[in-house]
């Protein structure tokens, strides 16, 4: 029996849903695992059962599933707590892995996010910032591998059910797991001719395509459409391939991360677009889209003040 | 005086705690339910291109992502002006009906249930879903099968389940075809199995054997607030705002008029906020007297309705109100209400199914950057949600306000946990299952609690231009 706990930070829960994504599978999966912390579905408290102890704690476990970016300083310490306890520590999702959606917020500073949050709100009666036995903003959010050691990577928003049933089924053989490096447009199926056929257009209307197909359709960014598949690591598509946004006939904004570490999505999509003529200068908020997900180690910072 | 604290509350989504403080006797003194988590969305946001949004605030919750998908793409409707085509909107509606089942199978089976179905005081390690499948492995199995095509119908129409993306600004992204359209309805006959199944597994196996707790458990007496369509039955995608006094006296508005209602509270021990109806007066949480408080989600929702729009669903509510009144306040028929809209929402998705216009191709109309303001105002299966945008002329947003379903219910919690804990705690004496009865109370909510603490903003920006003698614009200046 292999033990498992789960923490989860600055999250939103798709991970753990898309854990529960994994379907009949999981059913043979669960007698080999035993969970012994999994907040979401299990009454494991860190102060023991009925709040008596002082410290807290997570117990001992083969293997660490984490999600969620770190936030705050009670995120940081359950982070050092899990990998104190957990023999391997996986990454699960994108802010775990890269900030996520969260670290937007790192264009800001947290001072800024508290006077919007409880003082400048249309609807909130202003009041001083809350403080009292809650866990303090840290300076800004980092991913996970910020601050502790990560064994195990497994990006996506959310991430791709088949392939944490195969992480953890690799695990349970003894063995790694990694997604290939490769990009997004590697496995999409589209009509690629290396030239845009018109300049840069925001996505307020249709791209051309036939419903039910995609063999037939121009590439969206080639139809002027901004698409991040160039600087996104491929795999959100699972075995069947072809990248999700695309089969909603819409473009990708890169939930999968970079395609490998120390990549440059930034550069990376500068360089796609004006390699088939288009300006990437004419994108509209340039900075925070192609760093939507990754907003940590410096990619997103605050504005200075003017 | 002593201190409990549990945490974390479990079987909930996010992240929160519950200090209990007990006088010299050990009785009761106060409680407090914390959410001790925040993001600030409405802050990150400002800046972004509005069309992008339904893509980010999805992120503001991985099991209902549907709920600000759609939320948001209505409130891009409105700040570009324009209505989608039918079949735009009837996909929209579909997702959502069929996101609200995956949810609700979710909450009843995966997260609450193991309190009813295994006993709320069996040991931790069995409390859970894990438990049910060693308890119940037939029922288990079909609930696990259930839930996950739940999700495969979501990729079948959307491509992509969680965190979607075909709704759009203007309407919906993706036709559905014929081929794809069968495959659904196949799928959708067998989820209103499990539909009808458990509600009549719970009237005859769960709720018969918990009424004493139904009575008392964490009961308070407050407002409620749902949407309803024209004719008065519940609509979960689109219609109108019911705001119900705790005597059932209730008043209509627009969503897009929410801030003469509702103002939000904040306390020092919590991130998440207060909102309360403000035309009640001020806000109170006092359990004997509460003031301003009002209740959103799956009871408040069957209490504003009149009636709901398809017959099995009927039939159920029918037989609810006969036992229970309207509007009925006990906290635990949360779970009993649940299972009603399961129902509605089995039964809506066959209908919508079957209706020649949901595979026309006419899903979407093209939209123009505008300065202008827009609210898009849907029920997400915790509660009442409303995204509030306010773009420049470049469609690129000033301002962002969210008030996100289970944040309506924060006072309600912590109400009903003062009254749980009062109940249950007397003379000191405690355990582990009385602190989880504790807990229940707070789970008949269905908590989203990164949803709850998103943060709340209706920020006004200001920008100046800096001219030089020649009315050239030479600086901008932005807050």
């Amino acid at each position: 029996m292999v033990r498992v706990a789960e923490e989860w930070f600055a999250i939103c829960g798709g991970c753990e849903v898309s854990i529960l994504d994994i379907g009949e599978p999981l059913l043979d999966l669960l007698p080999k695992l035993e969970f012994v912390h999994i907040p979401v579905l299990m009454d494991h408290k860190y102060y023991g059962q009925t709040g008596e102890k002082t410290t807290l704690e997570i117990p001992e476990a083969d293997v660490g599933i984490i999600s969620g970016s770190i936030r705050n300083e009670e995120n940081k310490q359950l982070a050092e707590e899990m990998r104190k306890k957990c023999k391997t520590i996986i990454a699960l999702g994108s802010c775990a892995n890269f900030g996520g959606i969260p670290a937007l917020a790192n264009m800001y500073t947290v001072d800024q996010i508290f006077d919007t949050v409880y003082r400048e709100t249309k609807s909130t009666d202003p009041a001083d910032n809350p403080t009292v036995d809650i866990p303090p903003f840290t300076d800004r959010v980092y991913a996970l591998s910020e601050v502790i050691k990560v064994d195990v990577s497994l990006p996506g928003c959310p991430p791709v059910p088949e392939w944490i049933a195969e992480a953890l089924t690799s695990l349970l053989e003894g063995k790694t797991f990694s997604l290939p490096e490769r990009s997004v447009c590697d496995d999409c199926p589209v009509i690629r001719e290396k030239k845009a056929v018109t300049k840069l257009i925001r996505p307020l209307q249709d791209a051309e395509f036939t419903p039910g197909r995609y063999d037939n359709m121009r590439c969206i960014m080639e139809q002027g459409i901004l698409c991040q598949g160039p600087a996104t690591k491929a795999g959100c598509g699972g075995t069947e391939k072809t990248p999700r946004c695309i089969r909603a006939y819409m473009p990708c904004r890169g939930c999968f991360g970079p395609i490998r570490a120390g990549a440059n999505p930034m550069v990376d999509m500068m360089g796609a677009l004006s390699s088939i003529g288009l300006d990437p200068r004419e994108i509209e908020d340039r900075m925070a889209t192609f760093n939507r997900f990754i907003g940590v180690v410096g990619r997103l910072r605050p504005l200075p003040a003017r | 005086m002593k201190q409990i604290v549990i945490q974390p509350v479990t079987r909930i989504e996010g992240s929160a705690k519950i200090t209990i403080q007990l006088d010299d006797q050990g009785n009761v003194a106060d409680t407090r339910v914390s959410v001790v988590e925040l993001r600030g969305f409405e802050r990150f946001c400002v800046g972004r291109p509005v069309e992008e949004m339904p893509r980010i605030t999805s992120r503001i919750c991985g099991v209902c992502p549907w709920s600000h998908h759609l939320a948001s793409a209505k409130a891009c409707d409105a700040v570009f002006g324009v209505e989608p085509p039918p079949a735009g909107r009837k996909l929209r509606d579909l997702a959502n009906s069929i996101a609200y089942m995956e949810e609700h199978i979710l909450h009843f089976y995966f997260l609450a249930g193991a309190d009813f179905v295994m006993g709320p005081d069996a040991d931790y390690s069995v409390r859970n879903v894990i438990g049910i499948v060693g308890k119940l492995p037939e029922v288990a199995k079909q609930v696990v099968r259930v839930r996950h095509m739940c999700a495969r119908m979501l990729e079948i129409l959307s491509g992509k389940a969680i965190h979607p993306v075909a709704a759009v600004p203007g309407g919906y992204s993706k036709p559905l075809t014929e081929d794809e359209k069968k495959k659904l309805q196949e799928m959708a006959n067998e989820a209103l199995e499990l539909a009808k199944f458990s509600i009549d597994y719970a009237k005859k196996n769960i709720f018969p054997n918990y009424l004493d707790a139904v009575k008392t458990l964490g009961v308070i007496k407050t407002g409620f607030l749902g949407t309803v369509d024209a004719d008065g039955a519940l609509n979960l995608y689109d219609g109108k705002l019911r705001m119900m006094t705790a005597d059932g006296q209730y008043e209509e508005f627009a969503p897009a008029d929410y801030l003469d209602y509702i103002a939000e509270d904040v306390e020092p021990w919590s991130y998440a906020k207060f909102p309360y109806n403000k035309k009640w007066g001020q806000f109170s949480m006092d359990l004997d007297n509460p003031v301003g408080i009002y209740r959103v989600n799956t009871l408040a929702r069957i209490n504003v309705c009149d009636k709901m729009a398809t017959p099995l669903a009927q039939k159920e509510l029918e037989e609810f109100r006969s036992n229970f009144g309207r509007p009925a306040q006990l906290t635990l028929l949360y779970h009993w209400a649940r299972l009603i809209e399961l129902l509605y929402n089995a039964e809506h998705v066959v209908e919508l199914l079957n209706d020649p216009q949901i595979t026309s191709t006419e899903t979407r109309l093209p939209v123009t950057p505008r300065a202008a303001r827009g609210v898009g105002c849907v029920e997400a299966p915790r509660g009442t949600l409303f995204h509030d945008y306010t773009t420049d002329e470049k469609g690129l947003l000033t301002a962002v306000n969210l008030l996100v379903a289970t944040v309506q219910n924060n006072a309600p919690i912590n109400m009903s946990v003062k009254r749980a804990a009062t109940d249950l705690i007397k003379n000191g004496v405690y355990d582990q299952a009385l602190l989880n009865m504790v807990e229940m109370a707070i789970r008949a909510y269905d908590p989203c609690l990164s949803c709850a603490s998103h943060s709340l903003d209706g920020r006004l920006a200001v920008k100046i231009d800096i001219q030089n003698a020649s009315g050239e614009t030479v600086d901008t200046l932005t807050t």
